[in-house]
């Protein structure tokens, strides 16, 4: 067990690792200048000069590698402006438009994020999973009818359209909402939820189609399974035979999709954020990436690719553990 | 407890299980199957009915239907099955489930598939007797469970308990299972080809181990199954079935010795014996089993059969009635005279494949 996990985690450094030198290079790789962007109109060279030397963009492409990862592993000393400025482990550098710490940065943008993935994956799981299991329930009913259907118009729905329809709904024509805004929950979490009930909808109506649909068709694979057949045979109850025994193997993959798709979520959700005036991270990484803003892009890369890999080997190491059949080794 | 007694004690020589005239169907898309269509026989407890036939013949759909594990949105029953007294066909789904596992088991064909991967052996058996056994405190359930898998003779019991099925081998899975049917002590278990699945040491093994239990659990045992070879080691009576209909009924001797069907008589003749002429053919059964939507008219086998009276009829125009032969309790469908039959048996049939 021990040695499954320690392999696991080695892998996922590895692949950190990998997706940083390769969001390093492509950076590069694309014909941009960063310090044009900053430098103003009437630009000359001594002044694209200066504010390249400034941005540490004038060393060598291997150097300024080594030193960004020097830096998040060991932190790194910066000159801002005039004086001097220590930016601990792990310093992902400094904004090149705001001149603050990345992980700064992406610590106002994080809690934003988080509150409304979770919020809205709780929301999409709850809703999906138990329309799906009442649908292969009650199979070829009007409501098995009435719920797929629903769920091909969630599933075939971009987010940022429905998103709309609800902000035209409930902020413009009834006015129930005013227009979502993020407060922390430490501050009012009665207004954090409220804050963020809109684009939960928008989330969960989208998501929870797809994971209704899944688990539909996980639970009437299962329910035609022998040892379902065998659990009446010995007498048990429909209701045993169905949430205990048919359930227990119909979530199981459910649960697994459900833990990559946290991962790639909580990366960052750009049109959501986008649409809902939230800046979170994922709206952070669009517009690094339009400012060309090299620290910014990396920091929120990254730590998308950290959401993904932990919620990929966390999955990998559940599945042994609901699945007695999987072996770690 | 309060559900295991309510069963009226049934004498010695009343069959614990009598099913009369059963017809079942199942409407789908492309039609109506008639999956059993007018089958009667009965089982005594201590007893063993085989039940033979190809896939399609109305074989499985028959046990299914006495354990009352048929879609109920779909399927039409009429016609009797009395379980002690007690027909299943007019029964509440609630009482019919209180029956299951209790007064009847199954085992089923594959041990694997049917047991429920995610959860421990113990715990499987554990629920089985549970469900049936409200009031059983923990520790006994486990003690039962414990003692049923040393009697079907699974080595290290204790231990055995926590495993699950994947850790178990083919024998001892299908072993598990019976342990699991047997655990609540059914009065009628009903077997679907549960060798099958098996290498031909373990089945061997395995009704070794259906006999011992029978003998002393006194349960009637339905075999359902496509291999004679099975029938022969453990039944006592056999229902040859064909397209959901009985085609002949009789003691294992009346079967196997003097078979008057030609539909028994290629499944005599397409197995091969140890002790045969090596040189002689295997005949198999030509064609495939007919769609059950759309049955053959009059005898249902005869488009397959070598031996059709035809032009004028009767085989493709009349169903033949299952009527009685000179042996006492052996009963044929078949247009063909009985005196022609006894002579077809003695001169062609008993000649080739386990029959001799």
């Amino acid at each position: 067990m021990l040695r499954f996990i320690i392999k696991r985690v080695l892998v996922a450094l590895l692949t950190l690792a990998a997706i940083d030198v390769i969001t390093f290079g492509v950076f590069f790789a694309v014909p941009s200048s960063p310090a044009a962007v900053m430098c103003s109109k009437n630009c000359d060279e001594a002044r694209l000069a200066r504010v390249n030397a400034a941005l540490g963009l004038d060393k060598p492409k291997l150097d300024q590698f080594i030193d960004f990862n020097k830096g998040l592993v060991f932190g790194r000393d910066f000159k801002v402006g005039d004086k001097a400025d220590h930016c601990p482990a792990p310093c992902l550098g400094y904004s090149f438009r705001t001149s603050e710490a990345v992980t700064k940065v992406l610590g106002r943008g994080l809690p934003i994020t988080v509150s409304i993935v979770i919020g809205a994956f709780i929301l999409w799981m709850i809703v999906g999973v138990s329309l799906g299991v009442y649908s292969a329930l009650h199979r070829g009913t009007f409501a098995d009818k009435i719920a797929i259907g629903l769920s091909l118009v969630g599933a075939s729905m971009p987010v940022y359209f429905f998103a709309l329809i609800l902000l035209g709904i409930f902020v413009f024509s009834l006015k129930f909402f005013e227009f979502p805004h993020f407060v922390s929950i430490t501050e009012n979490p009665l207004l954090w939820a409220k804050g963020l009930i809109l684009p939960w909808l928008a989330l969960t109506f989208v998501q929870a189609a797809g994971y209704a649909r899944y688990s539909r068709s996980q639970m009437l694979e299962t329910l035609s399974e022998d040892y379902i057949r065998t659990a009446r045979a010995i007498g048990l109850p429909k209701r045993t035979v169905h949430m205990k025994h048919a359930l227990r193997a119909a979530i199981t993959p459910v649960i697994t999709l459900a833990g990559l798709d946290l991962g790639v979520f909580l990366g960052g959700v750009a049109i959501t954020e986008t649409i809902f005036g939230m800046h979170g991270i994922g709206w952070q990484s669009v517009n690094a990436v339009f400012d060309l803003n090299l620290p910014v892009v990396m920091g929120t890369v990254l730590i998308a690719a950290f959401f993904v890999v932990v919620s990929n080997t966390v999955v990998d190491v559940l599945y042994a553990f609901i699945d007695p059949r999987v072996k770690l080794s | 407890m309060g559900t295991a007694e309510v069963t009226k004690p049934t004498g010695s020589d009343e069959p614990y299980l009598k099913v009369n005239d059963l017809r079942v169907r199942f409407e789908t898309e492309d039609g109506v199957v008639k999956a059993v269509d007018g089958v009667s026989f009965s089982v005594a407890r201590g007893r063993t009915l085989g039940i033979v036939g190809e896939s399609g013949s109305g074989k499985s759909v028959t046990s299914l239907t006495i354990m009352g594990l048929h879609n109920p949105g779909r399927t039409k029953i009429t016609g009797e099955i009395l379980v002690g007294g007690r027909n299943v066909v007019s029964m509440r789904d609630e009482d019919v489930r209180k029956l299951r596992g209790n007064d009847i088991a199954m085992i089923f064909q594959d041990p694997l598939s049917s047991l429920h991967p995610f959860y421990k052996i113990g715990k499987q058996i554990v629920d089985a007797y549970k469900v049936h056994h409200p009031s059983a405190s923990k520790a006994e359930a486990r003690k039962r469970s414990i003692e049923m898998l040393d009697r079907v003779g699974i080595p290290e019991p204790q231990r055995r308990f926590d495993n699950y099925p994947h850790e178990f081998s083919g024998g001892m899975r299908q072993r598990a299972m019976i342990a699991m049917a047997l655990v609540n002590d059914p009065k009628l278990l009903i077997a679907d080809e549960p060798t099958t699945a098996l290498d031909v040491t373990v089945q061997a093994q395995i009704l070794d181990l259906l006999n011992d239990l029978q003998k002393e659990f006194n349960s009637a045992i339905i075999m359902i199954t496509h291999d004679l070879g099975v029938i022969s080691q453990i039944a006592d009576e056999v229902l040859v079935m064909y397209a959901g209909r009985v085609a002949e009924h009789g003691s294992v001797e009346q079967i196997m010795k003097m078979a008057q069907h030609p539909y028994t008589w290629g499944l005599l003749e397409s197995i091969p014996s140890l002790h045969g002429d090596p040189t002689v053919d295997l005949r198999p059964i030509k064609g495939n089993p007919p769609s059950l939507i759309h049955v053959p008219s009059g005898c249902a086998f005869h488009p397959r059969c070598p031996y059709r009276m035809m032009n004028p009829g009767p085989c493709d125009i009349d169903v033949p009635e299952l009527l009685p032969v000179r042996e006492a309790g052996h009963k044929v469908s078949c247009h063909l005279p009985e005196e022609r039959r006894r002579n077809i048996y003695r001169d062609e049939v008993s000649e080739v494949g386990v029959a001799q």
